[in-house]
């Protein structure tokens, strides 16, 4: 290869735009973790509280984002990982309160270092489970399987009298975990901030790694990938798990910081939520899902304290967001798929 | 060569495949031998597809059986024949267009590297698949300097010529040519008979082609399918003698 000089360029330029965006990052991280300080100095200190309840769904939608972006799966029932992970939490706490173990055999808990690997595993099995089944579909049954799997866990939850039922569980106290005060709006968000920057890190590296390429070659071409002799159940069922992981400590941090659980978390129109939240903000980005979820949120606020009916003037921003920037807020912004 | 007492590397027997009351495929026997270029022919509607489709593990066959290196593959799956070596490539290209031409052949080293349960470590800047890729993307003549080119902008031609080579880094056994020619323009064509010739001898191949003029410079052996039947089968000179291939070509041109 004698003439390397334009891949050369194009590595260079690829560099050059690399550090720009690591400072970008590093600015908006800086500014993201003085927001507590910014809004009590500002005289609007519930800006903490809906920053990390935005920081909560930015984990939930960038775990979506992994299967639905990168992978090509829709699946309308992410919902029901968030709902399961939060639930996990509440029941700890309602047996660690009670004094009694879980069937006997699980202790109850209120230490986060217990709780959030807990929700983690629980929405990790449920994934396991309900993906294994879904995923021997694909296309409109997939979506329709995963929005009946979801509904399932949702009215067995409203069933669930003896942790609420449909009046949801209260967690009369955020967990407890070393050196931290929970109680703390601050801290509550700082310590959510710091699980989403460490969760879209580990993402961004499953994306670029091996196993990353392989869902994005499900995503283009399923036929392709079976024509270089690649089984893609294996690998669409590991991401949807990673991605139903996610969801649960998604949803643990949520309830920790809402300190309620109910079956809300798991409706249709949550998994809606996340699925918008991943669409606006960019598909098969990294920073797409925070932006949407933020968007969102954002909007759900300042809207809903304008008028009582704010979806009708959410409704139609979000399809002309969908329809004029294909690619969502990432792409207004200059970035593309797999940049960013 | 003695293509009389090679072995068979590919073998199809008696295979039948029924759509309704259409039988797309009506008791093939055919066998592509070590270090031969075997091609298939036919009129459109012939059954090409749907036998291509058994080969590859795409379509069950309702009766007989393929037999791949003396192993009964009819029941695998398309990515277990793949592993075993039984690669094909695409008529329409079956490329990942949102990536590189590099990228695409360096996921099909990969999965010829085993499994991909690798979850860290950056795969474009891997020198253990990019090597490889560049190596097979020069092989058959791919311009060097696109390869970082995103693929759904390469030309028709060069996607041709991409889709090739991504069959070539499965390290094929054998390779299954669906139409490689198809939509390429005189030169183009001539470049990818080149390419060929230069893989002849040391892949087998099964082609599957309308390009007359490839078919005979290329192949050691043709079939030729009408109506999901193998009409005849044997060396150019004397299918080009053929009166029944003949009828069968002449009746579609009539028609």
């Amino acid at each position: 290869m004698a003439d390397t000089s334009l891949p050369e360029a194009m590595a260079d330029a690829a560099r050059t735009r690399g550090w720009r965006d690591r400072a970008i990052l590093l600015v908006m991280f800086a500014a993201a973790a003085a927001l507590p300080l910014i809004a009590d100095a500002a005289g609007f200190p519930a800006t903490t509280g809906i920053a990390t309840q935005i920081a909560c769904l930015a984990i939930a939608a960038a775990s979506l984002n992994l299967i639905l972006g990168h992978g090509g799966m829709v699946s309308f029932g992410h919902a029901a990982y968030f709902g399961l992970g939060g639930y996990a939490v509440g029941i700890l706490w309602e047996h660690f309160r009670l004094g009694e173990p879980i069937f006997g055999l699980i202790p109850g808990s209120n230490q986060l270092l217990v709780t959030l690997p807990a929700a983690m595993l629980v929405a990790g099995l449920a994934a396991l489970v309900i993906g294994a089944l879904s995923l021997r579909t694909s296309g409109i049954s997939f979506i329709m399987i995963t929005l009946a799997f979801a509904q399932m866990v949702f009215f067995l939850f409203v069933g669930l009298k003896q942790y609420g039922g449909d009046d949801g569980l209260v967690v009369r106290r955020r967990n407890l975990v070393p050196g931290l005060d929970l109680r703390e709006p601050a801290q509550m968000y700082w310590l959510c901030l710091g699980l989403l920057a460490l969760w879209l890190w580990v993402l961004h590296r499953i994306v670029r790694s091996r196993f990353g390429r392989v869902l994005e070659g499900i995503r283009q071409s399923e036929r392709r990938m079976a024509a270089i002799g690649i089984a893609t159940y294996r690998y669409k069922l590991v991401a949807f798990v990673i991605s139903g992981v996610g969801c649960g400590l998604a949803g643990a941090l949520m309830v920790n910081y809402l300190r309620f659980a109910s079956p809300e978390m798991m409706s249709w129109q949550r998994s809606g939520e996340l699925m918008l939240m991943v669409i606006l903000g960019g598909l098969g980005t990294t920073l797409g899902p925070v932006l949407g979820a933020g968007a969102l949120v954002g909007l759900e606020y300042t809207l809903g304290g304008i008028t009582e009916h704010w979806q009708f003037i959410l409704g139609p921003i979000l399809v002309l967001i969908v329809l004029f920037a294909r690619g969502g807020l990432m792409s207004l912004l200059g970035y593309g798929r797999g940049r960013g | 060569m003695d293509a009389a007492v090679a072995e068979p590397v590919l073998e199809a027997r008696g295979l039948i495949k029924r759509f309704g009351g259409l039988t797309a495929t009506d008791d093939v026997t055919l066998d592509v031998r070590a270090g031969e270029l075997h091609a298939l022919i036919g009129p459109n509607g012939a059954g090409k597809t749907t036998l291509i489709g058994q080969l590859t593990g795409e379509l069950r066959p309702d009766a007989g059986q393929v037999i791949f290196r003396g192993e009964d593959i009819t029941r695998l799956s398309t990515a277990a024949r793949v592993k075993r070596g039984l690669v094909r490539s695409f008529q329409i290209v079956q490329l990942l267009d949102d990536d590189s031409a590099l990228a695409n052949v360096a996921l099909a080293v990969q999965a010829r590297l085993g499994h991909s349960f690798r979850f860290f470590r950056r795969a474009s800047t891997d020198d253990a698949l990019t090597g490889p890729a560049r190596r097979i993307l020069a092989e058959v003549g791919f311009d060097a300097a696109r390869v970082e080119l995103r693929t759904g902008d390469l030309s028709h031609g060069e996607r041709k010529v991409l889709e090739l080579a991504v069959a070539l880094a499965a390290e094929p056994q054998l390779l299954l040519l669906d139409e490689p020619m198809a939509g390429l323009g005189p030169s183009e064509s001539l470049r990818m008979t080149e390419t060929l010739r230069a893989l002849k001898g040391r892949i087998p191949i099964l082609l599957i082609e309308h390009d007359m003029d490839a078919v005979f410079a290329l192949a050691d052996r043709i079939s030729v399918l009408v109506y999901g039947r193998v009409i005849a089968s044997g060396e150019p000179a004397a299918i080009r003698a053929d009166p029944a291939v003949q009828e069968a070509y002449l009746a579609e041109e009539a028609g």
